[in-house]
């Protein structure tokens, strides 16, 4: 049984654009609406390096990661080959102009994944291998 | 709906690719068969060569092994050979080896039925032992004639004989290499370049006969070969004869079928045959405007347009391709393209060092790089080549043209510029980690072929792009064949087949003020286009249309959007503008307070004289802004990042010009600025240039008697020293000659192109003309420049005016504990 729950007005998420639902424990919920008002909702937390997908650009029906420019689709949550990996997904509904998620989902799924770290001390707690930040190669390229 | 039936005839590399791309775009529109004479899959054909030097096994170059046709529903006849196709019944009619006889009916044929290689017609060119060079089959009769003879000769002393004589003599025969002309290889090689080449080969081994007219091959009696003679001199044993004299458009089912053919079966821009519009013709067999290429770039090419027309998207044309020539014999460098010969009307830079085995041409008409033949050493083949193809003027690096890219400071990949020397564990893309070994692997299991696949499939050259050249190396001589795309014009991605100069263009010419008439006029695949497309189609639409186009905050990349730099934990950082690199104590303390009250963990100071608070939290960010109370600094975007300065006259006892007080100048008449890519200025007071300016996009430098103004410098991924543009004598002039060269990058240049790449696409002399010849000109970019900017909001603290969401710093919901 789900137990939806109202979350925001569709109109508060920017079309081709994203909001997070923030959580006492765990990676916050991305909530994303693309240009023909459909809504999805991903662990905001991109399976690559962990970058927060909700940043990202939305396009068709998919997101670009903002860190290294993964392509995630968003109705299965998984990356365009031939990258590889899929984001937990959250049940997600659109009635009479509120967007509704799965209050139970929302306190128990993913809780376990952690958000990535940087900075000092970061590379000593178990921080996700660093990469050079890199997102578009120039022209010449 | 019905599918369409799609016939196949000629299961080899070009038709092959031509349904892979065609199962890309449409995998449900056909039942497809293939027919191939051979009685293998797909494989790869350069790569017979080092199949011949047992360098590779058949297994390797298989490209769609069995599996592949079958978990793609493709019915495959391999061994059956096509001997009829009936136009009118749409029907073709194979025979097997058994005699049996398959018929199938098509709605759309594809022949691919490739060349034959060319036999000399003289006598005892049927003889037992005489063959072409072409297949598997060949292959092997030459691997198990080399186990039992020791004699062979191979007429023909170009690319595929030079490969074949290499690979039987690898196999123990004693090769005598036969060659109408007196250099070597004469259609790539120029004879000083043909001249080296067979020094080297004559030190492997191989003999040759050069000038030479075969007159006949001798019979043993028993109708075998057992000679070659010749018009003039003595004769040569041979228990084996290869023939790589040339190849000859396989034509012979399209000339019965009635098709019409002339050096190839003729076909037009969309690879439809000019007879039967039902009808396809992809690979060496077709002859597209007079020409049928042999190579497999052009073939790939073709293969994508005949896909797409098949798909009936009925978009893109084959425009013909540039090509060029690598040698596969292990250990020898060679690399030509182009009007090599050079001729009426060209110049030529040679360096020649014959002791040392290396010789190197370029060949020059109108300031353009037209031609290139390399020996011993081609690392730079491929920067030559994309010169080639580019068509774009030399003039500006014509004395540093034949030392090659490597020479302008490649970073990442240790300097390294050969990559065959590189050892398997060395790293060719500092950027993502990648090395050698696995770029290898990946082409070979994977079947790549271009730098656009190996991009995708291991990351290396991705992200910077200076590893290209070394990728392309690899790319060569693993997967064999030529890697190149047809000249021109490139699209800004899968979403459109426009190209940055086309969106351009049209967004000027058309006045187009949003992206749905961008997508729309140009016809974009998509609704909404991509990641890649929209920031670029939204920096087209305002830098072309100030204060008319609206920005498109949705469009932009997450730092554009959220004024900020995002970290890789997803945390932000904020750089405050200080002008010119000046801040006071009042600021500092400012600063200070703020990375207290929020906790930022890292306060540090940046390259271009300003501070950067780093792991910020988004929801923090507004209140960091309004407590440090200083404007953006921009250092998140596409955009006039900082202008460094030194302390100039004002303190130093060298200082000779007020280099502060002009990059302030400079600062607050730019600063908001977009552009194509990041921009840095600098300012230095004297000649001892300790702002660095010349590695900045604009670079001045004080002198006694005015300032000199340099363009084009970057201190990044290549270091690139800025060049000379102008001397002025005014602190104005600065202003207005900066001013205008930056307004004619920002309408001019493409998205992510940094000033350097702008003023190598169009010369130095481009810029000069705007800039410097045409007074009225300049003074008309600085007042457009100025107008774009006039009143432009700073996003930190006028987020209605600068369009910020302002939602995006605060969760939609919280759930409660």
């Amino acid at each position: 049984m789900n137990d939806w729950t109202t979350i925001c007005r569709l109109e508060d998420i920017p079309v081709l654009g994203a909001r997070r639902v923030a959580r006492p424990a765990g990676v916050a919920v991305a909530v994303f609406r693309t240009a023909d008002d459909a809504v999805f909702a991903l662990l905001d937390r991109c399976p690559h390096k962990g970058g927060p997908l909700s940043q990202g650009i939305v396009f068709g029906h998919s997101v670009a990661c903002p860190l290294h420019n993964w392509t995630i689709a968003l109705d299965d949550g998984c990356a365009r080959a031939p990258d590889d990996g899929c984001v937990p997904r959250f049940a997600c509904r659109v009635e009479a102009g509120a967007v509704l998620l799965d209050a139970g989902e929302l306190a128990r799924h993913a809780l376990d994944l952690e958000a990535p770290r940087a900075g000092p001390g970061a590379a000593t707690a178990g921080a996700l291998d660093d990469e050079s930040f890199s997102v578009q190669a120039p022209h010449g390229a | 709906m019905k599918r369409l039936k799609l016939v196949l005839v000629g299961n080899g590399m070009a038709g092959v690719r031509t349904i892979e791309e065609l199962l890309k775009l449409a995998p449900d529109m056909y039942d497809i068969t293939v027919f191939g004479a051979e009685p293998h899959p797909n494989y790869n054909r350069i790569l017979l060569s080092p199949v011949l030097a047992g360098e590779q096994t058949i297994d390797e170059i298989v490209l769609n092994g069995w599996d592949w046709y079958a978990d793609h529903g493709i019915t495959l006849h391999a061994g059956r050979k096509v001997t009829e196709v009936d136009r009118i019944g749409r029907l073709v009619r194979a025979v097997g080896p058994d005699g049996e006889v398959v018929e199938t009916t098509y709605d759309r044929l594809l022949l691919c039925t490739g060349s034959n290689p060319f036999i000399l017609p003289v006598p005892g060119k049927d003889l037992k032992g005489v063959i072409g060079y072409r297949d598997i089959a060949d292959t092997d009769y030459m691997i198990e004639t080399a186990r039992t003879h020791r004699h062979a000769v191979v007429i023909g002393g170009g690319l595929l004989g030079l490969e074949a004589a290499n690979g039987l003599m690898l196999r123990g025969m004693q090769v005598t290499v036969v060659h109408n002309s007196g250099c070597l290889m004469d259609r790539q090689l120029d004879t000083v370049a043909g001249g080296l080449l067979r020094q080297s080969l004559e030190g492997r081994g191989l003999s040759f006969r050069l000038a030479a007219q075969t007159q006949e091959l001798v019979d043993d009696g028993a109708g075998r070969v057992k000679a070659v003679r010749f018009k003039e001199g003595p004769e040569v044993p041979a228990d084996l004869v290869v023939m790589a004299v040339g190849i000859r458009p396989n034509t012979a089912l399209a000339e019965s079928m009635r098709l019409h053919c002339n050096r190839g079966i003729v076909v037009n821009d969309t690879m439809q045959t000019v007879t039967d519009p039902r009808v396809y013709s992809v690979g060496e067999c077709a002859a597209h405007r007079g020409i049928a290429y042999g190579l497999v770039a052009p073939l790939f090419e073709q293969a994508k347009v005949a896909a797409n027309h098949l798909a009936q998207w009925g978009i893109g044309r084959y425009q013909g391709s540039l090509t060029s020539t690598k040698l596969k014999v292990t250990g020898i460098d060679l690399f030509s393209a182009g009007e090599f010969q050079g001729g009426e009307g060209t110049e030529e830079i040679v360096m020649s060092d014959p002791f040392g085995g290396v010789y190197k041409k370029l060949v020059l008409k109108d300031d353009k790089l037209i031609g290139a033949c390399l020996y011993g050493d081609t690392s730079d083949g491929s920067w030559y080549f994309k010169l080639l193809r580019d068509g774009r003027s030399i003039a500006d690096i014509r004395e540093k043209l034949m030392f090659g890219e490597s020479n302008i400071g490649d970073t990442g990949h240790e300097g390294h510029s050969k990559a065959a020397g590189m050892p398997d564990e060395a790293e060719v893309c500092g950027c993502n980690g990648v090395t050698k070994g696995t770029i290898c692997k990946a082409i070979r299991e994977k079947g790549l072929f271009t730098l656009d696949e190996v991009k995708k499939h291991t990351k290396a050259s991705a992200s910077c792009g200076s590893c290209t050249g070394l990728v392309e190396q690899i790319l060569m001589f693993t997967a064999g064949g030529d890697y190149s795309a047809a000249p021109g014009r490139k699209a800004v991605c899968g979403c459109t087949d426009a190209s940055h100069q086309d969106v351009r263009d049209a967004i000027r010419e058309q006045k187009y003020l949003t992206h749905a008439q961008v997508y729309a006029g140009l016809g974009w695949r998509t609704s909404d286009g991509c990641a890649t497309c929209r920031p670029a189609v939204n920096y087209y639409l305002i830098s072309t249309w100030p204060k008319e186009a609206r920005d498109d905050p949705q469009s932009r990349f997450v730092n554009e959007r959220s004024h900020a730099n995002i970290q890789k934990d997803g945390t932000y950082s904020v750089i405050p503008r200080m002008w010119g690199g000046h801040t006071t104590p009042d600021e500092l303390r400012r600063i200070a307070d703020a990375a207290d009250k929020y906790k930022i963990p890292t306060v540090k100071v940046t390259g271009g004289q300003r501070i950067d608070l780093l792991g910020v939290k988004k929801e923090d960010l507004p209140g960091v802004w309004k407590d440090i109370g200083m404007p953006s600094g921009f250092a998140y975007g596409k955009s006039l990042r900082t202008v460094k300065t030194c302390v100039g006259s004002e303190w130093c006892r060298f200082g000779t010009q007020d280099s502060t007080q002009m990059g302030k100048d400079i600062e607050h008449a730019l600063w908001a600025m977009y552009s194509p890519h990041k921009v840095k200025i600098a300012v230095s007071g004297c000649p001892r240039n300790c702002a660095e300016a010349g590695i900045k996009d604009v670079g001045v430098i004080g002198v006694d008697s005015g300032w000199e103004i340099y363009v084009g410098g970057n201190g990044g991924i290549k270091t690139e020293v800025a060049q000379f543009l102008v001397k002025v004598r005014t602190a104005a002039e600065v202003m207005e000659y900066t001013g205008a060269f930056l307004a004619l990058y920002r309408t001019e240049a493409w998205y992510l192109e940094r000033t350097v790449h702008y003023i190598a696409r169009v010369g130095l002399d481009h810029v000069k003309k705007r800039i410097l010849d045409d007074a009225e000109g300049r003074r008309a970019l600085w007042e457009h420049l100025q107008f774009a900017l006039d009143g432009e909001p700073d996003p930190w603290f006028e987020s209605v005016q600068a369009s910020v969401d302002v939602r995006q710093f605060v969760p939609v919901a919280e759930v409660p504990a």
